[in-house]
């Protein structure tokens, strides 16, 4: 099993994140991570899906994306060729006893206090996945209220995109 | 011009060369027949007796002329009463538009009256589907379903269409029908790979499919099998590409294959695997499939390439264009030695052959192959009955067999002989078994109303044979749920419909009532009584190898 991120430009319709996920469905892939966004075109959106799965049935997926009609073009990442980020929200009791120490693990993430009461303390961060999974354990120490995640956004490296490769 | 939807879409569909629809009304697609019926000279609707009939009649309509097949249905049970003739065109690729009324707009979403998610419901199970919110948009819609239906590899798409967008109003400008969007052929280079690999076999064999048949490429298939000096064999959808007789074709080899196609298959050092996708029906155990053999597998769908067996080359492409592209190339060979090996194949077949007399699937099917006209499109339900005619049946034509191979869906056999004798102007045969016929035989009445010439011969062995052939071989002879002991008088039946039927109970009737089948100028029902312990042999047991093929079972052949 390894894990994939998977962009996927589609047309900007109703109905197409049904299409590609129920793709991921039938495989039983399971999806660890989705966003879906607007592009820089208004007639197109972006689907970046994280997902564990066997090398030869992650292909075959891809293989099958491509033969959908709403889907216009597909990217594979990696670390090497590719830089990635996700928001994280996390929202914490403020016990006065663990304030300090949390502020100073927040710091050490270049995490920043986005609100701020007396019963509670919510942080926003923004880095690649496993720093967010870092954060979040070392803050597994306090009392979590909530937590909200946004899924793995990739874009490549240099100058290609996601465009170039449009197979209509 | 200015027109309402169901305007819009009958124009549409005839501008789009669409002859023959399938279908059957109701409440939310009743502004589509009527427009249906405002250009009914220009466009001819068949009313079936159930909606999987109808689009089964489109299925065969469309395997048989190559062309779309259309079906039509109201919303909610008539939408679902598609779906097992949807899934059916998808597994077998071929091309269908399947049109669906919905409750208006406003009422979308809210579980109204015969209101079905049909769009979610048949996600997968067409190559695409829409819901056309916008009149402005129908026309478009249409012609793109006909562009996807028919490209690349073919398949069904669905179009829904609620009642308001049926009834409103919009701009119509007639367009030239849509011209399937044509694959390329494989990159050179592959095709330059593939020719290597070709050139250095001993033993080549090829096998091939359906994607043959799409791609209308039978005749660079033979040149390719004269140039390299290859036998040829196929899947069950590959049959009726080349004339059975033809000296090359060993027959359809896989699970109840041919023995000689089947053993050249296993004895190759080289498949080149043509519009075909490895099903467990055709290869038995996949882990010992390619015995060592080299793979090259050309498809027009690149995910059809390594997704069910690795191969040594895989080429994405249009099938026709990339074999010509192998034949600019590739010298021509002879294989003397390959070909006393398959003499040797043929003789063991042959020794193997039914030489039974009577009342045996073989002799009936031989029988029948005699009153085949050479383009006479023959369709069959599933079971038994299906495998003994693509045993046994003679073909001459292409796209004259019709048969549901990935879905295998009993019932589709009388729809898909109706699209078929609609499709090509020919009267038809379908070979069906008392269980299959027992799914459909409504559609007599279809046949009957329209006077559909058409031969319809039913292996009445009483049970659901090729279940309990699984029981025989597999379940100790527990017969559970396969022995049908009904009473049914199918020649009555023919009679209360307003057709034709006659019992035939030994072979020295069957030359003489199929003469009085074959003169009827509509629908006659042959039931021919056959012994239940038939078996379908060979015999390659599922998750089999060629070691585990199975010829004889206790005296039946
Ligand atoms: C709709 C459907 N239901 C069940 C099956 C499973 N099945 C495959 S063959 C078969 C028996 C078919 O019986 P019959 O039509 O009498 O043909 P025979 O095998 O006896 O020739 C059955 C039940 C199927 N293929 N399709
Ligand atoms: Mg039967």
């Amino acid at each position: 099993m390894s894990k994939y991120t998977v962009a996927v430009l589609v047309r900007n319709q109703s109905g197409v994140l049904n299409r590609v996920t129920s793709l991921f469905r039938r495989r039983q892939f399971n999806i660890s991570a989705l966003t879906v966004s607007e592009t820089e075109s208004s007639e197109l959106s972006r689907i970046t899906v994280v997902f564990e799965g066997e090398e030869d049935y992650k292909q075959q997926l891809v293989n099958q994306l491509y033969k959908l009609p709403d889907v216009c073009s597909i990217k594979e990442f990696n670390s090497d060729n590719s830089i990635s980020c996700e928001l994280l929200l996390i929202k914490l009791v403020n016990d006065p006893d663990t304030r300090d120490e949390i502020r100073t693990a927040s710091e050490a993430f270049g995490a920043v206090v986005v609100d701020y009461s007396k019963e509670s303390i919510m942080l926003r961060l923004t880095d690649e996945s496993h720093k967010i999974d870092d954060f979040i354990n070392l803050m597994r120490d306090y009392t979590i209220l909530e937590i909200c995640r946004t899924g793995s956004v990739s874009l490549e490296k240099g100058g290609n995109t996601i465009r170039q490769m449009i197979n209509f | 011009m200015r027109l309402t939807g169901s305007d819009i879409l009958v124009r549409t569909l005839i501008e789009q060369g669409c002859d023959t629809v399938f279908g059957y009304p109701g409440g939310q697609i009743l502004h589509v027949y009527d427009s249906l019926y405002k250009y009914q000279d220009e466009i001819h609707h068949v009313l079936t007796a159930h909606e999987q009939g109808a689009a089964h009649a489109a299925d065969g309509y469309a395997r048989t002329t190559g062309r779309v097949g259309v079906v039509i249905a109201t919303s909610g049970p008539g939408a679902t009463n598609l779906v097992t003739g949807i899934a059916t065109a998808h597994l077998d690729s071929i091309p269908m538009v399947a049109i669906c009324g919905n409750v208006p707009t406003n009422q979308i979403g809210t579980d109204s009256f015969q209101e079905v998610d049909i769009t979610g419901v048949t996600l997968p199970i067409t190559k695409h589907n829409y819901f056309v919110g916008d009149v402005g948009e129908l026309a478009d819609v249409v012609r793109e379903a006909f562009t996807l239906a028919q490209s690349g590899r073919p398949g069904p798409v669905l179009i829904d269409i609620p009642k308001d967008v049926q009834m409103a109003v919009g701009d119509y400008a007639p367009a030239a029908p849509v011209q399937p969007i044509s694959p390329q052929p494989a990159k050179e280079v592959r095709i330059q790979e593939a020719a290597k690999i070709i050139t250095s076999a001993r033993r080549p064999y090829i096998y091939f499919g359906g994607g043959v048949v799409s791609a209308g490429a039978g005749e660079e298939l033979l040149a390719l099998a004269e140039r390299i000096d290859a036998p040829l064999g196929c899947s069950m959808m590959g049959l009726s590409v080349l004339p059975t007789d033809h000296p090359r074709f060993l027959g359809m080899q896989g699970m109840h294959g041919h023995l000689a196609s089947t053993k050249a298959m296993s004895g190759a050092d080289l498949i080149l695997a043509l519009g075909v996708r490895f099903n467990d029906r055709a290869t038995g155990n996949r882990a010992k499939f390619s015995h060592g053999a080299d793979i090259i597998h050309i498809d027009v769908d690149g995910s059809e390439l390594a997704k069910n067996i690795g191969v040594t080359c895989g080429l994405r492409g249009d099938l026709k264009e990339t074999l010509r592209g192998l034949l600019d190339i590739l010298p021509a060979a002879r294989k003397p030695a390959w070909w006393e090996m398959i003499a040797t194949y043929k003789e063991e077949e042959n020794a193997n052959q039914d030489t039974r007399p009577g009342m045996t699937p073989k002799n009936v099917l031989e029988r029948l192959n005699a009153h085949l006209e050479a383009d006479t499109p023959v369709a069959t339900d599933v079971g038994q009955h299906q495998m003994w005619s693509a045993q046994y049946l003679n073909f001459k034509t292409p796209r004259r067999f019709v048969s549901s191979g990935g879905l295998g869906t009993m019932g589709f056999g009388m729809g898909a002989a109706m699209g078929a004798a609609f499709g090509t102007g020919k009267r038809s045969v379908l070979i069906t078994g008392d269980g299959s016929f027992g799914m459909s035989l409504q559609e007599l009445a279809t046949a009957v109303t329209y006077q559909i010439p058409m031969v319809i011969l039913i292996f009445n062995n009483g049970v659901l044979g090729m279940v309990r052939q699984w029981q025989t071989l597999f379940f100790e002879k527990h017969y559970s749920a396969t022995v049908l002991g009904r009473k049914t008088d199918f020649v009555a039946l023919a009679k209360a419909f307003g057709a034709w039927g006659e019992k035939v109970d030994c072979l020295e009737d069957l030359d003489g009532a199929l003469s009085r089948a074959f003169d009827a100028s509509g629908p006659y029902v042959l039931d021919c009584k056959i012994d239940a312990d038939e078996l379908v042999l060979p015999m390659l047991p599922p998750g089999g190898s060629m070691d585990d093929l199975i010829m004889k079972v206790e005296g039946k052949i």
